[in-house]
Protein backbone atom coordinates (compact mmCIF):
# COMPACT_ATOMS: atom_id res chain seq x y z
CA UNK A 1 0.00 0.00 0.00
CA UNK A 2 1.44 3.42 -0.83
CA UNK A 3 1.76 5.89 1.47
CA UNK A 4 -1.00 8.95 1.78
CA UNK A 5 -0.70 11.31 -0.82
CA UNK A 6 -2.24 14.92 -0.53
CA UNK A 7 -2.82 17.40 -3.62
CA UNK A 8 -1.26 21.23 -2.86
CA UNK A 9 -0.90 24.47 -4.92
CA UNK A 10 2.92 25.12 -5.64
CA UNK A 11 4.14 28.85 -4.42
CA UNK A 12 7.88 27.62 -4.39
CA UNK A 13 8.93 24.34 -6.13
CA UNK A 14 11.15 22.23 -4.58
CA UNK A 15 11.75 18.99 -2.76
CA UNK A 16 12.13 18.28 0.67
CA UNK A 17 11.44 16.68 3.68
CA UNK A 18 10.86 16.88 7.27
CA UNK A 19 9.10 16.33 10.57
CA UNK A 20 6.30 18.64 10.78
CA UNK A 21 5.94 21.63 12.88
CA UNK A 22 2.55 23.06 13.30
CA UNK A 23 2.60 26.84 14.50
CA UNK A 24 -0.31 27.46 17.39
CA UNK A 25 -0.15 31.06 15.98
CA UNK A 26 0.94 33.39 13.32
CA UNK A 27 4.84 34.50 13.15
CA UNK A 28 6.50 37.23 12.10
CA UNK A 29 9.79 36.46 11.08
CA UNK A 30 11.11 39.84 11.39
CA UNK A 31 11.80 40.34 15.08
CA UNK A 32 10.17 36.68 15.56
CA UNK A 33 12.51 33.94 14.22
CA UNK A 34 16.76 34.46 15.25
CA UNK A 35 17.96 33.60 11.57
CA UNK A 36 21.44 32.73 12.88
CA UNK A 37 19.50 29.56 14.92
CA UNK A 38 16.03 28.92 13.59
CA UNK A 39 14.75 29.58 17.08
CA UNK A 40 11.45 31.33 17.43
CA UNK A 41 12.29 34.75 19.84
CA UNK A 42 8.89 36.52 19.71
CA UNK A 43 8.74 36.92 23.64
CA UNK A 44 4.55 36.69 23.30
CA UNK A 45 4.48 33.45 20.40
CA UNK A 46 3.26 29.98 22.45
CA UNK A 47 5.90 28.52 20.55
CA UNK A 48 8.39 30.55 21.90
CA UNK A 49 12.25 28.69 21.81
CA UNK A 50 10.86 25.65 19.83
CA UNK A 51 13.25 25.25 16.46
CA UNK A 52 12.22 25.53 12.93
CA UNK A 53 15.68 24.56 11.16
CA UNK A 54 15.30 21.65 8.80
CA UNK A 55 10.97 21.50 9.82
CA UNK A 56 8.41 21.17 7.49
CA UNK A 57 6.65 24.48 8.72
CA UNK A 58 3.04 24.64 9.54
CA UNK A 59 1.50 27.94 9.07
CA UNK A 60 -1.96 28.48 8.86
CA UNK A 61 -1.25 32.73 7.90
CA UNK A 62 1.22 34.78 7.96
CA UNK A 63 1.41 38.01 9.62
CA UNK A 64 0.72 40.32 7.13
CA UNK A 65 3.53 42.61 7.91
CA UNK A 66 5.74 43.91 5.19
CA UNK A 67 8.94 42.76 6.54
CA UNK A 68 10.22 39.25 7.28
CA UNK A 69 11.18 38.23 3.91
CA UNK A 70 14.80 39.19 4.48
CA UNK A 71 14.79 37.34 8.15
CA UNK A 72 13.52 34.41 6.12
CA UNK A 73 16.12 34.52 3.38
CA UNK A 74 18.76 35.03 5.96
CA UNK A 75 17.87 31.80 7.65
CA UNK A 76 17.70 29.67 4.70
CA UNK A 77 21.59 30.86 4.26
CA UNK A 78 22.54 29.89 7.40
CA UNK A 79 21.17 26.56 6.88
CA UNK A 80 18.82 27.27 9.65
CA UNK A 81 15.48 28.15 7.90
CA UNK A 82 12.63 25.30 7.48
CA UNK A 83 12.80 22.64 5.12
CA UNK A 84 9.64 23.21 3.46
CA UNK A 85 6.77 25.78 4.58
CA UNK A 86 2.94 24.64 4.09
CA UNK A 87 0.28 27.58 4.00
CA UNK A 88 -3.58 27.94 4.17
CA UNK A 89 -3.58 31.14 3.09
CA UNK A 90 -1.01 32.54 0.26
CA UNK A 91 1.28 35.00 1.82
CA UNK A 92 3.41 37.08 -0.33
CA UNK A 93 6.35 37.61 2.27
CA UNK A 94 6.95 33.91 2.98
CA UNK A 95 7.21 32.90 -0.68
CA UNK A 96 9.24 35.91 -1.60
CA UNK A 97 11.85 35.01 1.21
CA UNK A 98 12.31 31.35 0.01
CA UNK A 99 12.57 32.58 -3.83
CA UNK A 100 15.18 34.80 -2.76
CA UNK A 101 17.23 32.20 -0.72
CA UNK A 102 16.94 29.87 -3.46
CA UNK A 103 17.93 32.51 -6.35
CA UNK A 104 21.03 33.93 -4.33
CA UNK A 105 22.14 30.84 -2.55
CA UNK A 106 20.70 27.79 -4.25
CA UNK A 107 18.40 26.98 -1.08
CA UNK A 108 15.86 25.21 -1.80
CA UNK A 109 12.61 25.59 0.51
CA UNK A 110 9.47 24.61 -1.22
CA UNK A 111 6.14 26.66 -0.54
CA UNK A 112 3.30 24.66 -0.71
CA UNK A 113 -0.42 26.07 -0.40
CA UNK A 114 -2.46 23.08 1.23
CA UNK A 115 -6.23 22.38 2.24
CA UNK A 116 -7.81 23.06 5.55
CA UNK A 117 -9.34 19.92 5.64
CA UNK A 118 -5.65 17.80 5.49
CA UNK A 119 -3.83 20.18 7.95
CA UNK A 120 -4.58 17.88 10.89
CA UNK A 121 -3.36 14.92 8.98
CA UNK A 122 -0.89 16.62 7.62
CA UNK A 123 0.32 18.01 11.39
CA UNK A 124 0.04 14.46 13.08
CA UNK A 125 2.51 12.42 10.50
CA UNK A 126 5.63 11.63 11.86
CA UNK A 127 7.62 12.98 8.84
CA UNK A 128 6.45 15.11 5.64
CA UNK A 129 7.52 15.13 2.23
CA UNK A 130 6.99 17.70 -0.09
CA UNK A 131 7.12 17.37 -3.40
CA UNK A 132 6.35 20.63 -5.12
CA UNK A 133 6.40 20.92 -8.97
CA UNK A 134 5.54 24.12 -11.14
CA UNK A 135 2.01 22.99 -11.29
CA UNK A 136 0.99 20.87 -8.83
CA UNK A 137 2.18 19.72 -5.32
CA UNK A 138 2.01 16.42 -3.59
CA UNK A 139 2.52 16.07 0.21
CA UNK A 140 3.28 12.39 1.06
CA UNK A 141 3.43 11.33 4.81
CA UNK A 142 5.37 8.61 6.37
CA UNK A 143 3.75 7.47 9.65
CA UNK B 1 -6.67 32.63 -12.15
CA UNK B 2 -4.09 33.22 -14.43
CA UNK B 3 -1.76 35.98 -14.10
CA UNK B 4 -1.91 38.24 -18.02
CA UNK B 5 2.04 39.74 -19.09
CA UNK B 6 2.22 42.91 -21.68
CA UNK B 7 4.28 42.63 -23.96
CA UNK B 8 6.73 44.63 -21.74
CA UNK B 9 6.14 42.66 -18.89
CA UNK B 10 7.46 39.40 -21.72
CA UNK B 11 10.68 41.90 -22.91
CA UNK B 12 11.96 42.97 -18.61
CA UNK B 13 11.05 38.67 -18.44
CA UNK B 14 13.24 37.65 -21.60
CA UNK B 15 16.11 40.24 -20.30
CA UNK B 16 15.49 42.60 -23.15
CA UNK B 17 16.04 45.45 -20.69
CA UNK B 18 18.63 43.76 -18.84
CA UNK B 19 19.83 40.71 -16.66
CA UNK B 20 19.01 42.81 -13.46
CA UNK B 21 15.28 44.02 -14.31
CA UNK B 22 14.72 40.32 -15.67
CA UNK B 23 15.86 38.98 -11.82
CA UNK B 24 13.52 41.47 -10.76
CA UNK B 25 10.41 40.49 -13.21
CA UNK B 26 10.80 36.72 -12.10
CA UNK B 27 10.43 37.56 -8.26
CA UNK B 28 7.71 40.05 -9.31
CA UNK B 29 6.07 37.03 -11.19
CA UNK B 30 6.13 35.11 -7.73
CA UNK B 31 4.50 38.04 -5.46
CA UNK B 32 2.09 38.31 -8.10
CA UNK B 33 1.06 35.06 -8.00
CA UNK B 34 1.13 35.19 -4.38
CA UNK B 35 -0.83 37.68 -3.63
CA UNK B 36 -3.23 36.48 -6.74
CA UNK B 37 -2.82 39.49 -8.93
CA UNK B 38 -4.29 39.41 -12.13
CA UNK B 39 -1.69 41.98 -14.45
CA UNK B 40 0.91 44.57 -13.59
CA UNK B 41 0.35 48.25 -14.07
CA UNK B 42 2.97 51.24 -14.69
CA UNK B 43 4.33 52.68 -11.65
CA UNK B 44 5.37 56.70 -11.11
CA UNK B 45 8.62 56.36 -8.33
CA UNK B 46 9.74 53.78 -5.83
CA UNK B 47 10.22 54.10 -2.07
CA UNK B 48 12.55 51.37 -1.24
CA UNK B 49 13.28 50.75 2.52
CA UNK B 50 16.02 48.65 1.80
CA UNK B 51 19.02 49.93 3.48
CA UNK B 52 18.76 48.77 6.73
CA UNK B 53 21.57 46.20 7.57
CA UNK B 54 19.36 43.16 9.14
CA UNK B 55 21.95 40.20 8.02
CA UNK B 56 24.15 39.36 4.90
CA UNK B 57 21.34 38.09 2.71
CA UNK B 58 19.73 41.95 1.90
CA UNK B 59 23.31 43.16 1.12
CA UNK B 60 23.81 39.98 -0.95
CA UNK B 61 20.46 40.77 -3.21
CA UNK B 62 21.81 44.31 -3.93
CA UNK B 63 25.25 43.27 -5.17
CA UNK B 64 23.60 40.40 -7.14
CA UNK B 65 21.57 43.26 -9.20
CA UNK B 66 24.03 45.14 -9.48
CA UNK B 67 26.31 42.11 -10.72
CA UNK B 68 23.56 42.07 -13.24
CA UNK B 69 24.00 45.89 -14.34
CA UNK B 70 20.80 46.46 -12.70
CA UNK B 71 19.10 50.32 -12.75
CA UNK B 72 16.12 51.51 -11.41
CA UNK B 73 13.23 52.62 -14.30
CA UNK B 74 11.68 55.07 -12.13
CA UNK B 75 12.69 57.75 -9.70
CA UNK B 76 13.05 55.99 -6.58
CA UNK B 77 13.96 57.61 -2.65
CA UNK B 78 15.56 55.45 -0.17
CA UNK B 79 14.29 54.59 3.35
CA UNK B 80 16.95 55.16 6.05
CA UNK B 81 19.69 53.02 7.23
CA UNK B 82 21.74 51.91 10.32
CA UNK B 83 24.23 54.68 9.75
CA UNK B 84 24.58 58.59 9.48
CA UNK B 85 26.70 58.63 6.50
CA UNK B 86 27.28 62.61 6.60
CA UNK B 87 27.75 62.46 10.69
CA UNK B 88 29.23 58.45 11.16
CA UNK B 89 31.44 59.23 14.44
CA UNK B 90 27.60 58.83 16.19
CA UNK B 91 27.57 54.95 15.36
CA UNK B 92 28.23 53.11 18.48
CA UNK B 93 27.47 49.69 17.43
CA UNK B 94 29.82 46.61 15.80
CA UNK B 95 32.20 47.94 13.60
CA UNK B 96 31.04 44.82 11.13
CA UNK B 97 27.64 46.33 10.83
CA UNK B 98 28.07 49.64 10.68
CA UNK B 99 30.83 48.92 7.58
CA UNK B 100 27.80 46.78 5.56
CA UNK B 101 25.61 49.09 6.74
CA UNK B 102 27.45 51.60 5.19
CA UNK B 103 28.15 49.53 1.91
CA UNK B 104 24.62 48.40 1.80
CA UNK B 105 23.40 52.15 1.25
CA UNK B 106 26.21 52.79 -1.61
CA UNK B 107 25.01 49.94 -3.25
CA UNK B 108 21.46 51.32 -3.58
CA UNK B 109 22.95 54.64 -4.49
CA UNK B 110 24.98 52.49 -7.66
CA UNK B 111 21.51 50.92 -8.40
CA UNK B 112 20.75 54.43 -9.16
CA UNK B 113 18.34 55.89 -6.34
CA UNK B 114 18.40 59.04 -4.42
CA UNK B 115 20.45 59.38 -1.94
CA UNK B 116 17.21 60.83 0.34
CA UNK B 117 17.95 58.47 2.95
CA UNK B 118 14.05 59.39 4.95
CA UNK B 119 11.42 57.44 6.06
CA UNK B 120 9.53 60.80 5.07
CA UNK B 121 9.92 60.99 1.58
CA UNK B 122 6.57 62.82 1.09
CA UNK B 123 8.86 66.15 2.78
CA UNK B 124 11.01 65.67 -0.30
CA UNK B 125 10.78 67.18 -3.82
CA UNK B 126 9.42 63.34 -4.83
CA UNK B 127 6.35 63.45 -3.13
CA UNK B 128 3.85 62.08 -5.41
CA UNK B 129 0.52 63.40 -6.53
CA UNK B 130 -2.75 62.38 -6.14
CA UNK B 131 -3.68 59.30 -7.81
CA UNK B 132 -0.29 58.23 -8.49
CA UNK B 133 0.38 54.58 -8.56
CA UNK B 134 4.06 53.91 -6.24
CA UNK B 135 5.36 51.07 -4.54
CA UNK B 136 6.68 52.13 -1.51
CA UNK B 137 7.70 50.52 1.48
CA UNK B 138 8.36 51.95 5.41
CA UNK B 139 4.75 51.93 6.90
CA UNK B 140 4.57 55.20 7.94
CA UNK B 141 5.26 56.32 4.33
CA UNK B 142 2.78 53.96 2.58
CA UNK B 143 0.05 55.21 5.28
CA UNK B 144 1.05 59.02 4.67
CA UNK B 145 1.10 58.51 0.90
CA UNK B 146 -2.35 56.66 0.59
CA UNK B 147 -4.17 58.69 3.09
CA UNK B 148 -2.70 62.14 3.02
CA UNK B 149 -1.60 62.78 -0.33
CA UNK B 150 -4.05 59.97 -1.93
CA UNK B 151 -1.56 58.25 -4.14
CA UNK B 152 -1.80 54.31 -4.47
CA UNK B 153 0.78 51.79 -2.98
CA UNK B 154 0.21 48.52 -1.09
CA UNK B 155 2.69 47.48 1.80
CA UNK B 156 5.86 46.62 -0.23
CA UNK B 157 8.91 45.57 1.55
CA UNK B 158 11.81 43.39 1.55
CA UNK B 159 13.18 42.78 -1.71
CA UNK B 160 9.69 43.60 -3.47
CA UNK B 161 9.99 47.16 -3.56
CA UNK B 162 13.44 47.42 -5.09
CA UNK B 163 11.69 44.83 -7.93
CA UNK B 164 9.39 47.42 -8.72
CA UNK B 165 11.38 50.12 -8.91
CA UNK B 166 13.83 48.13 -11.31
CA UNK B 167 11.19 46.90 -13.17
CA UNK B 168 8.45 50.02 -13.26
CA UNK B 169 6.30 47.65 -12.74
CA UNK B 170 3.54 46.38 -9.92
CA UNK B 171 1.41 44.02 -9.37
CA UNK B 172 -2.38 45.42 -9.31
CA UNK B 173 -4.03 44.24 -6.36
CA UNK B 174 -5.25 45.55 -2.78
CA UNK B 175 -4.84 49.72 -2.59
CA UNK B 176 -3.86 50.16 -6.48
CA UNK B 177 -7.61 49.43 -7.00
CA UNK B 178 -10.14 51.89 -6.22
CA UNK B 179 -12.97 49.28 -4.91
CA UNK B 180 -10.74 48.60 -1.97
CA UNK B 181 -9.92 52.01 -0.57
CA UNK B 182 -13.27 52.77 0.46
CA UNK B 183 -13.62 52.79 4.39
CA UNK B 184 -15.18 50.07 6.33
CA UNK B 185 -14.64 51.15 9.75
CA UNK B 186 -16.16 54.55 10.81
CA UNK B 187 -14.30 56.09 14.41
CA UNK B 188 -16.91 58.68 15.59
CA UNK B 189 -14.59 61.01 18.01
CA UNK B 190 -16.93 62.36 19.73
CA UNK B 191 -14.89 64.33 22.56
CA UNK B 192 -11.52 65.29 23.09
CA UNK B 193 -9.71 66.07 26.04
CA UNK B 194 -9.90 70.16 26.19
CA UNK B 195 -6.39 70.84 27.28
CA UNK B 196 -4.80 68.34 24.40
CA UNK B 197 -3.78 70.47 21.08
CA UNK B 198 -3.82 68.38 17.96
CA UNK B 199 -0.96 66.85 18.00
CA UNK B 200 -2.13 64.42 20.65
CA UNK B 201 -4.64 63.88 19.96
CA UNK B 202 -3.51 62.34 16.30
CA UNK B 203 -1.29 59.78 18.48
CA UNK B 204 -3.92 58.69 20.15
CA UNK B 205 -6.65 57.95 17.83
CA UNK B 206 -3.70 56.49 15.79
CA UNK B 207 -2.79 54.40 18.40
CA UNK B 208 -6.10 53.43 19.02
CA UNK B 209 -6.91 52.57 15.34
CA UNK B 210 -4.11 50.42 14.73
CA UNK B 211 -5.28 48.26 17.77
CA UNK B 212 -8.88 48.27 16.87
CA UNK B 213 -9.12 48.27 12.92
CA UNK B 214 -7.60 45.17 11.89
CA UNK B 215 -7.28 44.89 8.51
CA UNK B 216 -10.42 47.54 8.11
CA UNK B 217 -9.52 51.27 6.23
CA UNK B 218 -10.67 53.14 8.70
CA UNK B 219 -12.68 56.78 8.25
CA UNK B 220 -12.28 59.17 11.33
CA UNK B 221 -15.02 61.64 12.16
CA UNK B 222 -14.87 64.30 14.62
CA UNK B 223 -11.11 65.24 13.74
CA UNK B 224 -10.59 69.45 14.35
CA UNK B 225 -10.30 70.95 10.00
CA UNK B 226 -7.04 72.66 11.45
CA UNK B 227 -5.29 69.16 11.87
CA UNK B 228 -2.15 69.47 10.18
CA UNK B 229 -0.52 67.43 8.12
CA UNK B 230 2.22 66.63 10.67
CA UNK B 231 -0.53 65.55 12.50
CA UNK B 232 -1.71 63.21 9.92
CA UNK B 233 1.97 62.01 10.02
CA UNK B 234 1.98 61.32 13.68
CA UNK B 235 -1.27 59.83 13.31
CA UNK B 236 -0.52 57.12 11.17
CA UNK B 237 2.94 56.55 11.70
CA UNK B 238 1.33 55.55 15.14
CA UNK B 239 -1.59 53.51 13.44
CA UNK B 240 1.03 51.48 11.29
CA UNK B 241 3.46 50.76 14.74
CA UNK B 242 0.23 49.60 16.53
CA UNK B 243 -1.60 47.56 13.78
CA UNK B 244 -1.43 47.00 9.56
CA UNK B 245 -3.10 50.36 8.64
CA UNK B 246 -1.98 50.98 5.47
CA UNK B 247 -4.65 54.05 4.36
CA UNK B 248 -6.88 55.94 7.01
CA UNK B 249 -9.68 58.68 5.94
CA UNK B 250 -9.90 62.18 7.86
CA UNK B 251 -13.96 62.89 7.12
CA UNK B 252 -13.17 66.68 5.68
CA UNK B 253 -9.24 66.50 5.84
CA UNK B 254 -7.81 64.75 3.38
CA UNK B 255 -8.21 63.72 0.13
CA UNK B 256 -10.62 61.21 -0.77
CA UNK B 257 -13.09 61.98 2.16
CA UNK B 258 -15.22 65.03 1.50
CA UNK B 259 -17.67 62.98 3.57
CA UNK B 260 -18.49 60.35 5.24
CA UNK B 261 -20.73 58.59 2.40
CA UNK B 262 -17.76 59.48 -0.09
CA UNK B 263 -15.15 57.82 2.45
CA UNK B 264 -17.14 54.48 2.69
CA UNK B 265 -17.61 54.39 -1.28
CA UNK B 266 -21.57 53.89 -0.29
CA UNK B 267 -20.89 50.90 1.71
CA UNK B 268 -22.04 50.15 5.36
CA UNK B 269 -19.01 49.80 7.82
CA UNK B 270 -18.38 46.48 9.52
CA UNK B 271 -17.14 47.90 12.82
CA UNK B 272 -18.23 51.35 14.39
CA UNK B 273 -15.92 52.87 17.06
CA UNK B 274 -17.21 55.33 19.20
CA UNK B 275 -13.91 57.52 21.33
CA UNK B 276 -14.65 59.31 23.95
CA UNK B 277 -11.84 61.47 26.01
CA UNK B 278 -11.34 59.24 28.02
CA UNK B 279 -10.59 56.91 25.33
CA UNK B 280 -7.66 58.97 24.30
CA UNK B 281 -6.52 59.55 27.61
CA UNK B 282 -6.06 55.35 28.31
CA UNK B 283 -4.54 55.34 24.79
CA UNK B 284 -2.15 58.02 25.68
CA UNK B 285 -1.32 56.75 28.71
CA UNK B 286 -0.44 52.83 27.58
CA UNK B 287 2.23 54.17 25.59
CA UNK B 288 4.55 55.11 28.48
CA UNK B 289 5.83 52.60 30.33
CA UNK B 290 7.09 55.03 33.13
CA UNK B 291 4.87 56.64 35.74
CA UNK B 292 5.31 60.62 35.73
CA UNK B 293 8.55 62.38 37.58
CA UNK B 294 10.66 59.37 36.18
CA UNK B 295 14.10 60.10 35.72
CA UNK B 296 14.73 60.61 32.14
CA UNK B 297 18.34 59.73 30.21
CA UNK B 298 17.22 61.59 27.08
CA UNK B 299 14.61 62.99 24.54
CA UNK B 300 13.89 61.65 21.31
CA UNK B 301 12.37 63.59 18.31
CA UNK B 302 11.59 63.27 14.75
CA UNK B 303 9.91 59.43 14.10
CA UNK B 304 9.35 59.71 11.41
CA UNK B 305 11.72 62.35 10.28
CA UNK B 306 11.35 66.09 11.73
CA UNK B 307 9.83 68.25 9.28
CA UNK B 308 10.50 72.19 9.16
CA UNK B 309 7.16 73.11 10.40
CA UNK B 310 7.94 70.82 13.37
CA UNK B 311 10.92 72.74 14.12
CA UNK B 312 9.69 76.20 13.78
CA UNK B 313 7.12 74.70 16.44
CA UNK B 314 10.32 73.52 18.82
CA UNK B 315 12.23 76.62 18.16
CA UNK B 316 10.66 79.05 20.48
CA UNK B 317 10.17 76.05 22.99
CA UNK B 318 13.59 75.98 23.39
CA UNK B 319 14.44 79.26 24.80
CA UNK B 320 14.83 79.20 28.50
CA UNK B 321 17.35 77.35 30.38
CA UNK B 322 19.69 74.75 28.71
CA UNK B 323 18.13 71.19 28.90
CA UNK B 324 19.55 68.85 31.69
CA UNK B 325 19.21 65.81 29.12
CA UNK B 326 20.43 65.06 25.76
CA UNK B 327 17.65 65.97 22.85
CA UNK B 328 17.94 63.52 19.68
CA UNK B 329 16.30 64.57 16.64
CA UNK B 330 16.04 62.63 13.65
CA UNK B 331 15.94 64.47 10.05
CA UNK B 332 15.93 64.09 6.40
CA UNK B 333 19.27 65.86 4.99
CA UNK B 334 17.08 68.19 2.77
CA UNK B 335 15.54 69.39 5.83
CA UNK B 336 18.86 69.88 7.69
CA UNK B 337 19.94 72.14 4.71
CA UNK B 338 17.22 74.09 5.24
CA UNK B 339 17.75 74.00 9.25
CA UNK B 340 21.13 75.41 8.32
CA UNK B 341 19.77 77.85 5.76
CA UNK B 342 17.82 79.77 8.42
CA UNK B 343 20.52 79.82 11.11
CA UNK B 344 18.72 77.47 13.47
CA UNK B 345 21.73 74.55 13.75
CA UNK B 346 23.75 76.70 16.46
CA UNK B 347 21.01 77.15 18.65
CA UNK B 348 19.77 73.59 18.54
CA UNK B 349 23.69 72.60 19.26
CA UNK B 350 23.83 75.14 21.90
CA UNK B 351 20.60 73.75 23.48
CA UNK B 352 21.79 70.50 23.47
CA UNK B 353 20.36 69.10 20.29
CA UNK B 354 22.28 65.76 18.46
CA UNK B 355 20.99 66.19 15.22
CA UNK B 356 21.02 62.93 13.14
CA UNK B 357 20.25 62.29 9.54
CA UNK B 358 20.00 59.26 7.41
CA UNK B 359 18.80 56.87 9.94
CA UNK B 360 16.61 56.79 13.46
CA UNK B 361 17.64 56.42 17.03
CA UNK B 362 14.93 53.54 17.23
CA UNK B 363 16.96 51.27 14.44
CA UNK B 364 20.02 51.70 15.21
CA UNK B 365 22.86 51.99 18.17
CA UNK B 366 23.43 56.03 18.62
CA UNK B 367 22.05 57.00 21.79
CA UNK B 368 24.37 57.19 25.05
CA UNK B 369 20.99 55.68 27.28
CA UNK B 370 22.47 55.80 31.04
CA UNK B 371 19.96 55.20 33.71
CA UNK B 372 16.52 56.56 32.82
CA UNK B 373 13.84 56.50 30.15
CA UNK B 374 13.62 58.18 26.29
CA UNK B 375 10.68 60.20 26.06
CA UNK B 376 9.61 60.93 22.87
CA UNK B 377 6.23 62.75 20.86
CA UNK B 378 6.13 60.12 18.58
CA UNK B 379 3.37 57.06 19.17
CA UNK B 380 5.87 55.28 16.87
CA UNK B 381 8.86 55.67 18.53
CA UNK B 382 6.98 54.71 22.07
CA UNK B 383 5.82 51.71 20.50
CA UNK B 384 9.03 50.34 19.22
CA UNK B 385 11.82 51.96 21.33
CA UNK B 386 11.62 49.49 24.19
CA UNK B 387 11.96 46.49 21.97
CA UNK B 388 14.74 47.23 19.51
CA UNK B 389 16.59 48.99 22.04
CA UNK B 390 15.77 47.84 25.03
CA UNK B 391 14.81 51.25 27.28
CA UNK B 392 11.54 52.30 28.87
CA UNK B 393 9.46 55.12 27.28
CA UNK B 394 7.78 58.29 28.52
CA UNK B 395 5.48 59.47 25.53
CA UNK B 396 4.00 63.48 25.56
CA UNK B 397 3.65 66.30 23.73
CA UNK B 398 6.34 68.32 22.30
CA UNK B 399 6.29 70.76 24.99
CA UNK B 400 6.20 68.16 27.59
CA UNK B 401 8.93 66.30 25.57
CA UNK B 402 11.33 70.19 26.09
CA UNK B 403 9.94 70.81 29.59
CA UNK B 404 10.67 66.90 30.64
CA UNK B 405 14.20 67.49 29.17
CA UNK B 406 14.89 70.72 31.24
CA UNK B 407 13.61 68.99 34.32
CA UNK B 408 15.16 65.67 34.02
CA UNK B 409 12.31 63.81 34.99
CA UNK B 410 8.51 62.94 33.08
CA UNK B 411 6.98 66.27 33.21
CA UNK B 412 3.31 66.63 32.09
CA UNK B 413 2.11 70.44 31.37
Amino acid sequence: MSAPRFDAVTLVPGVAAGAPLRLDEPLSFWGGLDPKSGLIIDRWHPQRSVNVAGRVLMMPAGRGSSSGSASLAEALRLGAGPAAILLLERDAIVVVGAIVAMELYGRECPVALASKGDWEALAAAARLVVRAEPGAAAISLEL
Amino acid sequence: MSLELSPFDRELLAGAHGAGAAFAMRLLMRFAEAVDARRFIDIEAAHVDGCLYLGRASLDFVERMLSLGGKVRVPTTLNVGSVDLIHPELFRGAKEDGENGAKLMRAHLKLGCAPTFTCAPYQTAYRPRFGAQIAWGESNAITFANSVIGARTNRYGDFIDLCCAMTGRAPEYGLHLKENRAARAVVEVQSIPDDWDSERVAVAIGHMIGRRCGGLVPAIVGLPPDTSEDDLKALGAAAASSGAVALFHVVGVTPEAPDLKTACGGLAPHLVLEVSADDLREAARSLSSVVDGAPLAAVSLGTPHFSLAEFARLMPLLEGPRPRVDIWINCSRATLSEIRARGWEERLRAAGVTLVVDTCVYVTTLMRVGAGAVMTNSGKCAYYAPGNLGVEVAYGSLAECIASARAGKVVRL
